[in-house]
């Protein structure tokens, strides 16, 4: 099977769907890049240069660049989307979400429910999210706690290149308003990615690791960290279940509770700071429902409570890491009534 | 109205400062001395400084992501910038905000500003402030022309005609937001010509001229200070260099950059004019870009002499007060 990156798979993804569905559009700040300029087209592709490509071969009907202009474009994603369009529209950096977000929670995300279910918004929000670039307290926030608390969003993190490409799939096929998280730090990521299309269900979590001893949940890259803390402290003999929700709403309880069964430990690790967050969330949702299994208080491992500083000492400190993943792991291993 | 020579010196001083600090600061980051995000000002150094000479520490004024133009301008302590592009102790940011956030608060440079469109709502309420506190400050908000097509930018603009306050919109036109042209993103195709759609006057200038900049500045400060209400100044200029280092410019045209850099280098224009109305000499210049060169190289040198914030600093500063 050929060996893609995040950044691949989810332009493979898009162009794909755009071949088969004629009303599947791309809407975003360059997007493809160089309108009204001397130089090339399609000069960025996105700032990641994860739309690469498309605007070649889809041409600028269906891949526009726009002003710098987040509420018109959200906005705009969503009246097209009520009437017969299925936009992507891309929020360059997750932060930019403050400039916009009416347009996506108050209207893309109500017009089902409110109209009585005679109105849907299939869109998809394609951002970019996650500190460790050093790009300071408006360039690096994960703020998917913030979407996933609102009725008629789904959220999707992808972690990997071959889930990207399916959830992205997925997503876009769907008929209600989707988040789709990127990580930062994955584009460059790479494994084996099918040529062909597939859909990866939204609300399924995928097993990374399977263990007995402790249940690691984490969101985003942070699931990959514990990955690595798994197998580190499998060579000691600690058996850690690793699950990675995949999509944050809708959220596969039933996978994290059966684990927890099993391990009577859970750590929750995400990126986001720590009040009403999704491990919060999740921390919430297991010890209501699954109170009577658990050996050990639920431990989270989460953001400072800060806005993201740009010191890398300092956002280094303020990002959840491997070490703080191991001690939690010790933690609740090591926990006496 | 025009500069007179103390006031030329130290207008040129100001735009090579700014010019020697951005090269400084690009070297800098291609030696893997600066983490983060980079956009520089180099080439717009006219207007930033244009401006400010019509300021004083009493008046405010917002920036943008390339703010340390701005911010030199306004009197923020190179030293301290320095060491804050670096993450250094001693930052004018304590190492929290970085090129994106640079700042000099008690020079009334409020801040750069990572989200476009994020400033103009800030300096209306600056404006409000002088306005209700009865001082007799004015507010600038340096846009950029990507900037200029955000809704927040046009609620600013109507509320400051409704409130009746001080504030300067200056919006910089250097021809890109990103990768996209102001001919394509700028709908109308001229940011001035927006404002009296607002009800407010709007001046143009040529960007790259000193002393079109400093005179159009003194025109709208005026008008501000004399309590007639809000004004917005359309700059035309280019950048030097890419939208961030790094940025491959390939939706530039051929030759464009350099052709440029020949005709609008405000520095040149500046000496030119000067020498040709005896307002400087050549040894004057060549005095002031040496005695820049040693300031800006003793600051790069004291910046990277300093130490990383302490890990201790992480929550301090969240709120005013113990949590
Ligand atoms: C709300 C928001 N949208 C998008 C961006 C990404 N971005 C950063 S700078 C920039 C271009 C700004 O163009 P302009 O206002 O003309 O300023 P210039 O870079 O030319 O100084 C963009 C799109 C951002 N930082 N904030
Ligand atoms: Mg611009």
């Amino acid at each position: 099977m050929p060996i893609k990156t995040y950044r691949q798979a989810i332009n493979e993804a898009m162009a794909q769907e755009m071949r088969q569905d004629s009303t599947v559009i791309v809407i975003g700040e360059d997007v493809a890049g160089g309108a009204g300029c001397d130089g090339e087209r399609d000069a960025y592709g996105g700032v990641m240069g994860v739309t690469k490509g498309l605007f070649p071969e889809f041409g600028e009907g269906r891949v526009i660049d726009t002003p710098i202009t987040e509420s018109a474009i959200m906005g705009a994603a969503a009246g097209a989307a009520q009437t017969g369009l299925r936009p992507i529209a891309e929020l360059m950096f997750m932060d930019f979400l403050g400039v916009c977000f009416d347009q996506i929670y108050n209207q893309a995300a109500k017009f089902r429910y409110m109209f009585g279910g005679k109105a849907q918004c299939p869109m998809v929000v394609r951002t970019m999210a996650g500190a460790g670039l050093r790009g300071g307290a408006q360039h690096s926030q994960n703020l998917t706690q913030m979407v996933t608390m609102v009725p008629g969003l789904k959220v999707v993190c992808p972690t990997n290149a071959y889930d990207a490409k399916g959830l992205l799939i997925t997503a876009i096929r769907d008929n209600d308003c989707v988040i789709f998280v990127e990580d930062k730090f994955l584009y460059e990521t790479s494994c084996e990615v099918p040529d062909e299309m597939y859909a990866i269900p939204l609300g399924e979590a995928n097993f990374l690791r399977e263990g007995t001893d402790v249940t690691i949940v984490g969101i985003s890259n942070t699931v990959n960290k514990a990955v690595a803390v798994a197998d580190r402290l499998a060579a000691e003999g600690i058996s850690c279940d690793v699950i990675d929700p995949r999509t944050t709403s809708p959220l596969d309880e039933e996978s994290i509770i059966e684990s927890v069964e099993v391990t009577g430990r859970l750590v929750i690790v995400d990126e986001m700071t720590p009040r009403c967050g999704i491990a919060a969330d999740i921390s919430s949702i297991i010890a209501e429902k699954a109170f009577s299994a658990l050996r050990a208080p639920i431990m989270k491992v989460t953001a400072a409570h800060s806005p993201i500083p740009f010191a890398p000492a300092l956002e280094d400190a303020w990002m959840p890491q491997e070490s703080d993943i191991e001690v939690a792991v010790r933690g609740v291993l090591g926990y006496r009534p | 109205m025009s500069l007179d020579k103390k006031q030329f010196l130290q207008a040129y001083r100001t735009m090579r400062t700014i010019r020697d600090f951005e090269y400084r600061v690009s070297d800098e980051f291609g030696k893997d001395n600066i983490p983060g995000f980079l956009h520089l000002y180099a080439g717009q150094e006219a207007i930033a400084t244009g401006m400010c000479m019509n300021l004083s520490d009493d008046d405010y004024i917002v920036s943008t992501h390339r703010g340390h133009g701005h911010c030199i301008a306004k009197g923020g302590d190179v030293g301290d910038m320095m060491k804050e592009i670096m993450a250094k102790q001693g930052g004018s940011c304590a190492g929290k905000g970085g090129s994106m956030h640079i700042a000099a608060v008690e020079k009334g440079m409020l801040g750069a500003n990572a989200i476009v469109g994020g400033g103009p709502p800030l300096i209306v309420g600056a404006a409000l402030s002088a306005k209700t506190l009865g001082t007799d400050s004015v507010g600038v908000s340096f846009t950029g022309d990507g900037g200029s097509n955000q809704g927040t930018t046009f609620e600013a603009m109507n509320l400051a005609v409704v409130l009746q306050v001080p504030a300067i919109f200056m919006f910089e036109n250097n021809g890109y937001g990103e990768g996209t042209a102001a001919g394509y993103a700028v709908g109308s195709k001229d940011i001035a010509s927006r404002a009296a759609a607002f009800g407010m006057p709007a001046l143009k200038v040529d960007g790259a001229d000193i002393f079109e900049t400093y005179k159009t500045c003194k025109k709208a400060v005026d008008h501000c200070r004399s309590g007639k209400g809000p004004i917005a100044i359309e700059a035309s200029i280019t950048r030097f260099r890419g939208h961030f280092e790094g940025d491959a410019q390939q939706y530039r045209g051929k030759g464009e950059v350099k052709r440029l850099m020949k005709d609008l280098d405000c520095l040149k224009i500046a000496s030119d004019i000067a020498i040709s109305k005896k307002l400087a000499t050549k040894g004057e210049l060549k005095t002031i870009d040496k005695e820049v060169a040693v300031y800006i190289d003793d600051a790069a040198t004291a910046a990277l002499a300093a130490p990383s914030p302490d890990v201790s600093e992480l929550l301090t500063d969240v709120y005013s007060s113990a949590y």
